[in-house]
């Protein structure tokens, strides 16, 4: 019988009609839920809502960046002295950490894609030891202004700034010159978006790293790799904007005050 | 069983390479690396600028190339184009008038 209605139409190697009882499951990958068209209509979908969900965090991040432009222009001096304190070398190196990381993830969905499941576990693993190193170093730099007691509230010092040659290791890098006390004052408002803007991107990082530890274990057992990839290309867009976010706090933070 | 590259051609779905990736990862590096560089050049009020274009540049080969951009549907093309624009704009209009707030009082 050729016309039987039990035999869904294919249009495509994969792309087997699922939208009615005319279709019997095994004629649509098992990935497929039933109010999409075909896995492409279903990727497509995907890709879309995340979009839709970085966009958000586009808006997020952008409220944390508004308000430093308009702080930094504000307390200028304050911010320029405040940025002095953070140490190029280890924000290069931990840019340089991200990017590979995000080399290693764009790499994994790679893997994914042509159905490479050791290439996948591989990748996935060295993005999560990455992103650990990431956090690593970015606790080093926490630890050194905990320190110097530059975290914002009851025991923040302003001796740094009041006194610059107090903190020779800065001083004879950049020479500042002392800030008036109400100045000074505001190196906290600095410190404060520091901790707001690299905290959020390191808690955006430490759920990524969560999900990646997920994602190896149902990588190892087989996931991702038989066709459907949704999830790994959706986390590696999540990822890839963390990386974007860093590129830009970098940018802000470490660099562009360096000579005021 | 087929070639794990089969897959790649069956459907509308666009693979993206190693070779892609490692030329980007090397472009990033090299992105990281200049702008390291010119943060230690004396350009006044050029350095924020430059940094900013630099990191700009490195956002934009990600987007299109990690992300995928590059090679996705208009949908999602106009969804992250409408999303920066809309970022751009509101961080603009506020930023315009914190400005132009005391224009003439300084």
């Amino acid at each position: 019988m050729p016309d039987s209605p039990l035999i869904a139409p294919k249009t495509d190697e994969v792309n087997y009609k699922a939208d009615s009882a005319d279709s019997p499951h095994d004629q649509h990958p098992a990935y497929l839920r039933h109010h999409f068209n075909s896995t492409d209509q279903q990727a497509d979908a995907t890709n879309f809502a995340m979009w839709l969900f970085l966009l958000t965090e586009v808006m997020f991040f952008g409220g944390l960046f508004t308000a430093y432009l308009i702080y930094r222009n504000w307390y200028y001096p304050a911010f320029v002295a405040g940025s002095h304190q953070l140490n190029v070398i280890w924000g290069t190196t931990n840019t340089v950490v991200l990017i590979l990381s995000s080399f290693t993830m764009a790499m994994g969905v790679w893997c994914a894609e042509t159905g490479r499941r050791k290439g996948l576990v591989l990748c996935l693993s060295l993005t999560f030891i990455l992103g650990l190193g990431f956090l690593g170093i970015k606790t080093i730099e926490y630890s050194e202004k905990i320190e110097k007691h530059h975290v914002p509230g009851f025991h923040y010092s302003l001796s740094s700034f009041t006194d610059p040659a107090s903190d020779p290791e800065i001083f004879k890098e950049y020479h500042d010159k002392p800030l008036r006390a109400d100045m000074a004052r505001h190196t906290e408002v600095y410190f404060s978006l520091y901790f707001a803007m690299t905290g959020m991107h390191a808690l955006h990082m430490i759920i990524g790293i969560a999900i990646l530890a997920f994602m190896i274990v149902r990588a190892r057992a087989g996931a991702y790799t038989s066709g459907h990839v949704t999830f790994v290309e959706n986390f590696g867009l999540y990822w890839h904007f963390v990386d974007i976010v860093w590129i830009y706090l970098f940018a802000l933070l470490y660099l562009i005050s360096r000579h005021q | 069983m087929s070639e794990p590259n089969e897959r790649a051609h069956n459907g509308g779905h666009h693979i993206v390479g190693p070779g892609v990736y490692v030329v980007i990862l090397f472009s990033l590096l090299v992105g990281t690396g200049l702008t390291v560089w010119a943060s230690f050049l004396e350009l006044g009020p050029w350095n924020p600028i430059i940094a900013l274009a630099i990191a700009t540049a490195k956002a934009m080969l990600v987007v299109l190339f990690f992300m995928h951009v590059k090679y996705s549907s208009k949908l999602t093309k106009l969804t992250v184009f409408s999303g920066i624009f809309m970022f751009l704009v509101l961080i603009s209009m506020t930023l315009a008038d914190y400005i132009s707030r005391a224009w003439g009082s300084w």
